[in-house]
Parts: C-alpha cells; structure tokens; sequence
C-alpha cells in the first residue's frame, strides 16, 4: 500500500490523487460508529456482564478492541475480547488450488452461555459471518450472537442478517472494500477505502 | 506458490517453507482446543501408504488429516495384495483410481515417493524413503526450534549420530541452512556419508567440538541390531563417545534444547534424563509434528489433477 502524505486530507484529495480509489469512511468516521454502536449494544442487551467482543481477523481485531474500549467507558465493565479466523471454516476451499493463508484465533475465554458480539470489518455475502457461527460453535455454546459490522456493502448469497451497522455503502460486485491503517497496516488511525476493480470482491 | 507433491526439503524454497510453518503456527491453536477439529478438508481423502513399517508418522499424519476432518485410510503392503506381488505403481496407481486428494508415502527405498509421483494425480507427500529425505520431520524440527528460539536465522544446529542411513540428517540439513542456520555433524568416521561436505555443514568427528557453542543439538537414531559391529565397536562405546546427555551438554550454550527424531534408544545416543526433561523437547517435537502435517494437508490436499513443475525434486 503505498503511502502518500496527501491521503491525511481526506477524501477529496485523495481521489483526486488515486482515481482508482475513495475513501468512504475516515478515522473520525470509523470512530462515531463505533461509539454509536457500542450504545445500541447496551441499549439492547441487559446482562452486559455477559459480553465476549470477538473479532474476525484481519479488520476486525482493531474495530473488536475499540468497541471493547468504548462498552468499557458506557458501562465500567471489563470485556474479554477473543479474535477468531475463519479461514479454515470457509465454504470455498474445495474447487480453489491455492489455500488463502490463516490468520491467528486467539480465544481466551469459554464462549459458552456468553453473549458473543461478533466484529466484522466489511460485510457482504453473509459467507465469514456463516463460517464465523461455524468456528464459534467449535468453542462451546453461546447464548446469543450478534453481528457487528462497519461496513454493509451489500450482495447478500446468504440469509444473514447483521445486528449493527456502522454505515451501508452501495458498492458494485467488482469493487474492493477494505478497512486499513493510514499510516499502513492496521493500526490507527483507520479510514474505509472503496477500491476500484480489482479482481473479484469476496 | 508450492509445488503439488512435498518430496523433500531440497527442492523448496525458503519462502515455502516459512509459509508453511507459519501455516502450522496457527494449526497448534487448532490441536489446544477442547474440540480439536475444523471442517476444512471434509470430504477429501488422505491415504497412507507406508511400506515399511511405521507407527509414529502413520499416527501423526491420521491425526492431522483427521483434525482436518478429511477420510483418511491406512494401506500397508502387509494388509494388502503386496505379498501377491503386485509392483510398487500398480498398488499406487490403484489407490489413486480411486481419486484420493493425497498420498502420504513411505519406503525404505530412496526415489520411490518421487517415481510415484511421476504417475499420480494425487499430491504425494513424502514420509520418509530409505537415506534419502523425511522433508516432514525436518519441518516439525523447524517449527520446533521456531517456537523455542523465535528464530532460525544465525542459530549454531548440531547434528549427531548415524548420518549414513538418516533421511532426517539430510532433509534437517538442507532445512535449517535454507533458513539462515548453521550446522554441524559429529558422527564416528564409518557413518559420515561420503561427499557430506558438500552441503555445506562441518564435520567434526569429536562430539565436544561438535557441541561447543549449539543452541540446538539434534541426535539420531542408532539401529543397534543393524549396525553394532560394523560401524563402531559395542553399543557401550558408541554411548561413551557419541551418547549426549548432560555432562556433556555443558559445552553446548547454556539455553541449548536437544531433540530426537525417535524412537529413542533410552542410555545409548540419548541420556533418560534428557529424554523426558528439558533442555530435551522431544514431546514438543511430536505435538508439533501433527500441527506441521496439518499445515502440508491444509496446503497439498485439494491440488489433485494440477500439473506439477517441472525439475523439482
């Protein structure tokens, strides 16, 4: 990813400078949602005791952390926050010779009867929510699981529904959608890049 | 970006085979889970095809591809219509008839995994063939140092014993220099294979120059009832000049690990107390080694019918 000093101005000069590419969300952006979202989560579920945050990597490990944060300042309650991969639950492996490497799960809480909020960067299919339920039941039983998820690009291929969202950006199927660190990576401050045609969108 | 068999370590590169160890990174969360199980490779079929008797790697490899959730079914020649004389490719040719996503290959007759290769549509892994490469033990053997040093690069690797019949030497060899590692073998004169220097490690014959200075000290297997006699004088010998075991573990550096591929002759290369304790790890080496077949299934099943490269071993 290249780094370009412009890009801190926003999304005006940086489409002037990368036509391929908008930003449609920026790091203040990002950050409203989150806050947002994190008092929906307490409007709507009472035992708040019983929240695991749980993050599908890469995205939304930094988006899991800074909703913990944020339910963590709303309520006073500490919240254990897991980070689970989907890669080796997904339905596409068959028929696809070269295998999407695996990201790291880290679970180190029991889910079971815990009410697991589910943090997805970019959703869209309703395939890594579906995958993700998967890998979830392989760690127990929760008692309930909601779906966040910052972006809502469309395409459902599944009858999924997302619980919170953070903003819905119409995309075409060719587009990229992707969540990434200004500075590179996936530190903050984060901006949501909508990238022009490259390749199939997952 | 690998290739579609995993004969030997020779033919990878080094960027193959930290991917694959990263793979096998995350497999170990895998196998310390409650339920140690994912659905990724359902409905693909893994056959072991041992020829010579095995019953650690046979074991790992069902263990992994089960982990895997994949159907995976043991062959072996003494089960099986070997005895009516059936050759080698007709039994592989057989079993890959019915469209396996994998075979998992071991004889005591270096070449033969590759030549079955040459006729599959199905990847072929190698698990061990005669003096020549056991590419998935030197792998766990990374992982292993992997996890216990946090590098490979720049470390001190000494290797010792049988280096003439050991394919776990040879694919450790080329494993551990393609990483950035340094290696050593000590080993009585009659068992350092001819041309050994020509991979590039150092052959000291004294085992204390051999250990002086290793963060990692490697020992293999001596086959007692083959060897005595002919390649060294008497067991008690062997175990007197070649044996590691704490005293002389002293001249290795302090953090030092020793590991051992097994079955181990407990008192003969290896002491009991390093066998089961640390700096020994060798338990460590057997977890891993399912987590890294893991990863070679995760990677190699699925890549049925793909032409393979060409030139590579």
């Amino acid at each position: 990813m290249a780094n370009d000093p412009s890009k801190a101005h926003g999304a005006a000069v940086r489409a002037a400078s990368a036509p391929h590419e908008r930003v449609v969300l920026d790091d203040l952006g990002i950050r409203r949602a989150l806050v947002r979202i994190a008092h929906e989560i307490v409007e709507r579920n009472e035992d708040l005791g019983g929240l695991y945050v749980v993050g599908v990597p890469n995205g939304g490990v930094p988006l899991a952390r800074q909703l913990a944060e944020n339910l963590r300042e709303i309520t006073g309650v500490e919240l254990v926050v897991g980070i689970l991969d989907t890669t080796l639950y997904r339905d596409d492996l068959t028929g696809s010779a070269q295998r999407p490497p695996l990201r790291r799960t880290e679970m180190p809480s029991a889910v079971d009867d815990r009410i697991v909020i589910l943090v997805d960067d970019v959703f869209s299919t309703g395939r890594t929510v579906r995958a993700a339920m998967d890998a979830l039941m392989d760690f127990g039983r929760p008692r309930a699981v909601q779906v966040v998820a910052l972006i809502d690009r469309g395409h459902r291929e599944l009858p999924i529904k997302i619980d919170y969202v953070g903003k819905n950006i119409p995309t075409a199927r060719r587009e990229r959608v992707v969540v990434r660190g200004r500075e590179g990576g996936l530190d903050w401050p984060l901006e949501v890049v909508v990238l022009a045609d490259e390749g199939e969108g997952r | 970006m690998m290739g579609r068999d995993l004969l030997g370590i020779e033919g990878l590169e080094r960027e193959e085979i930290e991917r694959i160890l990263e793979t096998a990174k995350h497999m170990q969360e895998v196998g310390r889970r409650e339920v140690k199980k994912v659905p990724t490779l359902r409905g693909r079929t893994i056959i072991n095809l041992f020829f010579e008797p095995s019953t650690r790697t046979r074991t790992s490899f069902e263990i992994a591809g089960k982990r895997l959730s994949a159907d995976v079914i043991n062959f072996s020649p003494s089960t099986s219509s070997m005895t009516k004389a059936e050759t080698i490719l007709d039994t592989a040719k057989t079993l890959d008839a019915m469209d396996p996503d994998a075979v998992v290959v071991r004889h005591k007759v270096a070449g033969v995994p590759k030549r079955i290769a040459d006729e599959l549509s199905a990847p072929v892994i190698n698990a061990g063939d005669g003096a020549h490469e056991h590419p998935t033990q030197a792998l766990l053997d990374l992982l292993t140092v992997w996890e216990e040093k946090g590098r490979i690069d720049g470390l001190s690797v000494t290797i010792v014993g049988d280096l003439l019949h050991s394919r776990v030497a040879r694919s450790n060899i080329y494993a551990f220099q393609k990483l950035g590692a340094e290696v050593r073998v000590a080993a009585p004169p009659t068992m350092v294979p001819a041309g050994i220097e020509a991979l590039g490690v150092k052959v000291v014959t004294r085992l204390r120059e051999a250990l002086d200075g290793a963060d990692v000290v490697m020992v293999l297997r001596i086959q007692k009832e083959r060897l005595e006699g002919a390649f060294f004088p008497s067991i008690r010998e062997y175990s007197a000049t070649y044996g590691v075991d704490r005293a002389k573990l002293r001249f290795a550096k302090d953090d030092a690990i020793v590991m051992h591929p097994g079955p181990i002759n407990r008192g003969v290369e290896l002491s009991h107390d390093l066998a089961d304790r640390r700096p020994g790890v060798v338990l460590d080496q057997v977890r891993n080694g399912v987590a890294l077949r893991m990863a070679v299934l995760y990677l190699l099943a699925g890549r049925r019918g793909e032409p393979r490269e060409e030139g590579r071993s």
